[in-house]
């Protein structure tokens, strides 16, 4: 069954998410003074992972594939290198919220004039209004330009006069990272098996007939448009807490190609995938950049390959091993509990 | 049999270019009948079913549903006012299991996704109409199938079953026994036949046996025209009827 | 503004759609016909402007260097379409836009190794190298007139291949229903690999004679790629008629947007594909 996964890949994303979460106490056993340097790498990479899941939502759920996602990503950052204070912390109390409720309409905008076109007219689309922003950004006097925003504070998360954490400690940011990922993740688990997932899942499986049954595809492929903006732009938040501005770059189509990347290395519609996906990415990233000062080649020959030979990505690998892949199941899914028992609403309790 | 129409058309014309599909067809769909459309290829009644269903606007005449114009109307919109519709091509989702597309095509009838998000009376609701029809259908020992691996006969079944869960005063069906097998033509036939008592349908189809064993009244369509309309005994002895339209068919058949 | 500098801007604005539309046409055809969207088109261009760059230096002439470089162009086109382009045709778009993303990523990191990051230009040929006197004070250069005159009779020659030979009925039709084109009996693929090598080869011959108007360098087939886009958004995919009116509409609006609204003229080409869209979703002539 759709978004149904083998006992496994729970298990496989819970060792790594333990892995991951523990780094603190194998990192500098094994890095050593390179340590904290792995860290802020692993930092980025959790970042990375929510927005490539944000960004499952919309191609590998609702098979919208938007090239301009970016553009919550670094609206995001944006917003927090914009609406921070020049020499003081901002509260995340509101700054959360502010980036949730800007990103929101940004994506309400953005979506209605996106979300009527079709396939590559969508593409081009979103690619196109990426471009807008980026424009705007890097040419409007109160964005810095090309050279971006710094922030001087990450914003504080404080109840009273007591700071409750310290987001300027390595350490601290990290695991508030990954805890958005997990609840993110969580989020969207929940969403894709939830009725509006399965309207989801119909509208990507054949739009046209959900129209035919009286469905408005439109409203929820809006619906869905500006969820995943939302989370992007949660991502490009913490992305510039984390380095510490926000830069055009950032926005750039670039950035929403690389995206994309992620979810084709990870395996997308899975919404686990993406995670891996992002990870995978930046790994090869540092690999071929100590190569070569030429890894863009590398990089490009590698994502051809995986459109080629590896279009289901990493998350494929695992769902369906290839050595034990059965003869004629059309998505590769060995659904543990396929015929169990007949229940009618089956995706209302668990999960 | 005197009740007004649920569904008339009033000079009803379609034009693609220069061609002429559908040409000034006034025809009339009782409440409770089945009422299938005969003509050979090219006659324009694949056009005729989409400009029911609002797929394609007429280029003149009118669609009366319940006595009212559906023009203007979106196919959503028409589909939420009562009329179901069937695609020749095999329409499902394949991704989804046989009940999780009953599901969607009855949550859609019961209220949306809204609704039964927020009342768990509504979604057994929609549990127990979408296991119904699959039951109706013959189906519900494929409930937990995912629709792409069930054989092309079921698949049809199928969609006929999802046309029901949406619970339509109007079925309009474009060829469901195409490409299928004597054994499960003879099936879907006995379906539609069950579903006589509930439901109105309009039918197209190229199957001669079911067709006349089904149907209250025949319209058959040539060259886009309506070239008689009327009960089945009357259809099946026109003499109009077979020169045109059986002759040629059977000249095509041989041909 | 006078009316001479408005008539200047007006021929600028001209050129540079004219010039769009070579591009935008290769990529309209590319998708119409092969249901393809190919994001290394831009990059061509860029190969284009550096191929000729090169060889006008290795051999002095700009002239003998086109010659040269679209023979270079074609079998590079060639080499693409054969080598990975042939695995996409029936799958997803997302993958072509994956696949051709790698492509940009390639060539434009091969284009840094073979010729570096510097930004270059070409010096405008014999015997264009001269300017016009229009009015007592306004000059206007007669190589963007060529330019303008080779343009205007590319698009001509398009057109008339569409309108009056067999492969434009088949271009036609593969426009509005692309399986109709295998039922008419054609070699697809040849139709595929032809269709291809000519976008390309027009992508990459607009490249060449903007050389010696535009500075080369490294990006510009990105940004280029991108105004493309938004004319086929506006004039609609898969037509050639939308691509000239929209490459000359959004030629004029980049050109009058930078001197008379300079503060948001890099935005006023979205802001009418914005517009278009919310009118007609599917572009003006679609």
């Amino acid at each position: 069954m759709l978004h149904r996964y083998p006992k496994r890949v729970a298990v496989i994303m819970l060792v790594l998410l333990a892995i991951v979460a523990i780094f603190p106490l194998w990192g500098p056993a094994l890095f050593g003074d390179q340590s904290d340097f792995i860290l802020e790498k692993l930092t980025l990479m959790v970042i990375l992972a929510l927005f490539a899941m944000s960004l499952d939502l919309l191609v590998g759920i609702v098979g919208l594939v938007s090239l301009g996602h970016a553009l919550f990503f670094g609206l995001g950052a944006y917003t927090l290198a914009l609406a921070s204070p020049d020499f003081d912390a901002a509260s995340l109390w509101w700054m959360l919220p502010l980036v949730m409720l800007v990103s929101a309409v940004a994506a309400l905008v953005v979506g209605l004039l996106v979300i009527r076109t079709k396939g590559i007219f969508f593409i081009m689309t979103t690619l196109a209004f990426g471009q807008m922003l980026y424009y705007l950004i890097s040419t409007a006097p109160f964005a810095g330009g090309t050279d971006g925003v710094f922030i001087m504070f990450r914003p504080d998360v404080t109840v009273g006069e007591t700071a409750l954490v310290d987001m300027s400690d390595p350490h601290t940011f990290f695991y508030f990272c990954l805890g958005m990922l997990v609840a993110g993740f969580l989020f969207l688990r929940w969403l894709t098996r939830s009725y509006f997932g399965q309207v989801l899942d119909g509208i990507h499986d054949n739009e046209h007939r959900m129209q035919a049954l009286g469905y408005a595809t439109n409203g929820y492929k809006l619906v869905a448009f500006v969820i995943a903006g939302v989370l992007a732009a949660i991502a490009g938040m913490l992305a510039a807490m984390q380095y510490g501005f926000a830069n055009p770059a950032q926005l750039g189509w670039h950035t929403s190609g690389e995206v994309l990347m992620m979810l084709i290395l990870g395996g997308m519609g899975t919404i686990f995938g993406p995670i891996l996906g992002a990870f995978a990415y930046e790994i090869l990233l540092y690999i071929y950049e100590h190569l070569t000062m030429h890894w863009p080649i590398l990089m490009g020959l590698t994502i051809i390959a995986a459109v080629l030979v590896l279009p289901r990505g990493i998350a494929g690998l695992i769902i369906a091993p290839p050595w034990r892949r059965k003869v004629t199941s059309a998505e590769g899914e060995d659904a543990p509990d396929d015929q169990a028992s007949v229940r009618p609403a089956t995706q209302s309790k668990e999960g | 049999m005197s009740q007004e129409p649920i569904l008339a058309t009033r000079g009803l014309t379609r034009r693609f270019g220069g061609l002429v599909a559908v040409n000034g067809v006034d025809f009339d769909v009782r409440p409770g009948e089945i009422h299938a459309i005969l003509g050979p290829n090219g006659a324009g009644k694949s056009t005729l079913i989409n400009l029911l269903s609002g797929e394609i606007p007429p280029s003149e005449g009118e669609v009366l549903f319940h006595g009212k114009p559906i023009q203007g109307k979106s196919v959503r919109q028409i589909a939420r006012m009562g009329i179901g519709r069937s695609h020749q091509k095999t329409n499902i989702f394949p991704r989804l299991n046989c009940l999780q597309n009953c599901e969607l095509a009855a949550r859609i009838h019961l209220g949306g996704v809204f609704g039964s998000w927020r009342s768990r009376q509504r979604a057994r609701e929609v549990g127990e109409r979408a296991l119904e029809v699959l039951e109706t259908c013959h189906l519900v020992h494929r409930a937990y199938t995912p629709a792409a691996d069930m054989s092309y006969g079921e698949q049809r079944q199928l969609q006929i079953a999802m046309v029901l869960a949406t619970a339509p005063s109007l079925m309009l069906l474009d060829e469901p026994m195409a490409g299928m097998g004597r054994e499960e033509t003879v099936q879907v036939t006995e379906l539609l036949e069950s579903l006589t008592d509930r439901y109105t349908l309009v039918l197209i189809e190229h199957d001669m046996d079911s067709v006349f064993r089904l149907a209250d009244r025949i319209t058959v369509m040539v060259d886009g025209c309506v070239l008689e309309s009327g009960p089945t005994e009357q259809i099946r002895s026109s003499e109009k009827v077979r020169d045109v339209y059986l002759g040629r068919h059977h000249e095509e058949a041989t041909a | 503004m006078d009316l001479a500098f408005f008539g200047v801007q007006l021929l600028n604005g001209l050129q540079y759609g004219l010039l769009l539309f070579l591009i935008a046409s290769g990529l309209t055809l590319i998708f119409g016909i092969m249901g393809i969207i190919n994001l290394a088109h831009g990059a061509m261009y860029m190969i284009g402007a550096y191929l000729v760059w090169d060889l006008t230096l290795r051999l002095g002439n700009f002239w003998l260097a086109i010659l040269i470089a679209i023979p270079i162009a074609v079998a590079l086109g060639l080499v693409i379409e054969r080598l990975f382009l042939d695995t996409l045709y029936k799958r997803d778009h997302l993958y072509q836009v994956l696949l051709t993303f790698g492509l940009i990523l390639v060539i434009n990191e091969a284009q840094r190794i073979i010729w570096g990051g510097d930004v270059h230009s070409v010096a405008i040929p014999a015997p264009f190298d001269a300017s016009l006197q229009l009015t007592d004070n306004l000059q206007y250069s007669v190589y963007r007139l060529f330019v303008m005159g080779v343009c205007l009779a590319l698009a001509g020659v398009i057109y008339w291949v569409i309108r009056h030979t067999r492969l434009g009925i088949i271009i036609r039709a593969g426009a509005v229903n692309r399986d109709m084109v295998e039922g008419l009996g054609i070699n697809v693929r040849t139709l595929f690999t032809l269709i291809f090598s000519v976008g390309v080869a027009l992508t990459a011959f607009a490249g060449m004679i903007a050389a010696p108007l535009t500075s080369i360098t490294p990006g510009m087939g990105d940004s280029i790629l991108i105004t493309c886009f938004v004319v086929v958004v506006i004039g609609g995919i898969g037509s050639i008629k939308g691509a000239f009116w929209g490459a000359i509409l959004i030629g004029m609006a980049e050109t009058f947007g930078s001197v008379l609204i300079p503060s948001i003229a890099s935005m006023v080409i979205y802001l009418i594909m914005a517009a278009v869209l919310l009118v007609k979703p599917r572009g003006l002539f679609a």
